[in-house]
């Protein structure tokens, strides 16, 4: 709105002032014949467009909303939250699909944060000119491949070398879904890594080398400290990333909806929220229990999304209001 | 003639197309508070930050010419560049405490040059603070954050830090553009002591601090050298033009 009102104001200054160049003309010219009514056309109909985006995120919050909230009336919370899920059952446990995307999501940034900021650092600071310049459109690259190449990828090559190199029944296990998270995650978490590390003002790289910090203590004890909040950023939008993806995780981590409790579990297969609703909701009848478990389950995910969004957002927007160290 | 500390050698230097310093070549006495002073744009920064090869890691420049520390080329291949600028500390125009506690800030250089000695260190973080005249302010809460510090107490602890590494030449680039008279008095006057241990280069923020401070002064015009001689005599009676009129304010 600001900026709009903005630009009109800068424009008729503008016509003012060229109308007080040209000799023989007073005041403002009127506008020509039909420009007015174009303006109020395009106006109005940009502000259509943007009004029905937020209106569709609305409607489609609201139908998940509504075929979504009767689970939590229709089936007792013990069941909800229990740790077997088998729809046929009647066993509706969601918590091994909860625990299994937080499980597959935390192991992929363990992954993929010391591979990204550590690509971020050589890019920004080790790389010499040319390689940068190489670099980062092949990141950009990286983050276009559809994620159902990766799933194929995933199970053709990945999950075999998992299943002989660690001497597993099956190569399709959490790990192998967290290696392929990690590897969807880095781009995003790469770009926003290097644009904080790009944002640490020179004069602090000129403070610490002048005080005989080596190259390295200088990126590592200085640089990356002071990127610190764009780093954690780079890494909350990364994981918004690795937990809504569905087609790769669905590919490689064996579906198998068990409580991965311990350690080992990580190269067992495990089941997430995203791959249980994308496998069983062509097969539910609509209206029916399991369908608005499915639902619930979208809701569920939904809000741990917009929590992790929520808290990216709060960190790019205090960085933006302490100013100083940005 | 007195031992020279720093030398420069026929320097040119170009930030890519452009000329930065046009064979510039003079010599620093030890234990003296050298002045570069001259309108923006003229090199003086530039070659300042050549002494402690800062500008090692800007891209697209080039230099020729040689610049001399103790009569040793600092431009040799087998120079260690972290060890050089041990020995050649710098300050700069704003004060940038780095993230963490004032205690930190003096310790910090001391710790990455390898050293573990407890007392030592503690010996060293006094001093230097003495030196830099912000020890009677902070003495008692050394441990509280850097950024809790006033502009001017700020500096003079980023000044701390660079004599808690003992160096043998100090640079200084417009220390005192960021701080009110009473603290950049405190500066001033803390560099008329330090020029007995340390060899001062600064960059004053204006010609009459470049009047207070120098020993001997140099004037830099668009990448020229124009005249380099004693603080009591360039800024009475300047030989060149040029110098003259900026002095006197005809232009700057």
């Amino acid at each position: 709105m600001g900026a709009r009102h903005l630009s009109l104001n800068w424009a008729s200054s503008l016509s003012s002032k060229i109308a007080g160049l040209v000799p023989g003309r007073k005041g403002k010219p009127p506008p020509p014949a039909g420009r007015s009514y174009v303006e109020f056309l395009i106006e109005s109909s940009i502000r259509v467009l943007g009004f029905s985006t937020i209106g569709f995120v609305l409607l489609i919050f609201f139908f998940l909303l509504r075929e979504g909230l009767p689970i939590f009336r229709e089936v007792a919370p013990a069941n909800l939250f229990g740790t077997r899920w088998y729809p046929t059952f009647d066993l509706f446990g969601t918590l091994p699909l909860i625990i299994g995307s937080a499980y597959v999501t935390v192991a992929s940034i363990a992954i993929a944060l010391p591979l990204g900021v550590a690509t971020a650092v050589f890019i920004r600071e080790v790389a010499p000119h040319w390689t940068r310049e190489v670099l980062k459109p092949l990141i950009e690259v990286l983050a276009g491949i559809p994620s159902v190449v990766l799933g194929f990828f995933g199970m053709h090559v990945l999950a075999p070398l998992v299943r002989t190199t660690m001497d597993v029944p099956t190569g399709l296990t959490a790990f192998t879904g967290a290696v392929l998270l990690a590897y969807m995650a880095l781009p995003t978490i790469i770009s926003v890594a290097e644009d904080a590390i790009d944002t640490v003002p020179r004069s602090y790289r000129d403070a610490a080398l002048a005080m005989g910090a080596t190259h390295w203590q200088t990126i590592w004890r200085v640089v990356v400290p002071a990127a610190r909040s764009g780093i954690a950023t780079a890494v909350m939008l990364g994981m918004g990333r690795a937990i809504g993806e569905t087609m790769a995780v669905m590919m490689v981590t064996g579906n198998a909806a068990r409580m991965p409790i311990s350690l080992n579990s990580l190269f067992m297969p495990v089941r997430t929220m995203t791959a249980t609703v994308a496998a069983e909701m062509g097969e539910v009848a609509n209206g029916s229990v399991h369908y608005h478990s499915l639902f619930g389950i979208g809701i569920i995910l939904f809000i741990l999304t917009f929590l992790i969004n929520i808290v990216a957002a709060t960190a790019i927007f205090k960085k933006r209001h302490r100013g100083g160290l940005r | 003639m007195v031992e020279k500390k720093v030398s420069a050698e026929n320097i040119n230097y170009f930030y890519g197309g452009n000329q930065a310093l046009r064979d510039v070549s003079l010599g620093v006495p030890a234990h003296s508070v050298t002045v570069f002073f001259g309108p923006a744009g003229g090199g003086k920064t530039t070659l300042l930050r050549l002494i402690n090869r800062l500008n090692d890691m800007v891209e697209n420049t080039r230099m020729t010419g040689r610049i001399l520390l103790d009569n040793k080329n600092i431009y040799d291949e087998d120079v260690d560049v972290a060890i050089l600028r041990r020995r050649v500390g710098m300050v700069f125009a704003l004060p940038l405490p780095l993230p963490g506690t004032i205690r930190e800030n003096v310790t910090y250089g001391l710790k990455l040059a390898g050293m573990r000695d407890g007392h030592r260190i503690a010996e060293i973080l006094e001093k230097s603070l003495v030196q830099a005249a912000i020890w009677d302010e902070i003495k008692d809460r050394l441990d509280s954050p850097a950024s809790s510090l006033s502009g001017g107490q700020q500096q003079r602890l980023c000044i701390a830090r660079s004599l808690a590494l003992e160096p043998e030449v100090l640079l200084l680039d417009e220390p005192t553009s960021g701080l009110d008279p009473i603290s950049t008095r405190k500066v001033e006057d803390s560099l008329q002591e330090l020029k007995q241990l340390y060899t001062i280069i600064i960059v004053p923020h204006s010609i009459q601090q470049a009047a207070r401070v120098a020993d001997q002064a140099a004037f830099f015009l668009m990448g020229d050298l124009i005249e380099y001689r004693p603080g009591t005599e360039i800024f009475t009676t300047p030989r060149d033009k040029r110098t003259e009129d900026y002095i006197t304010g005809r232009f700057g």
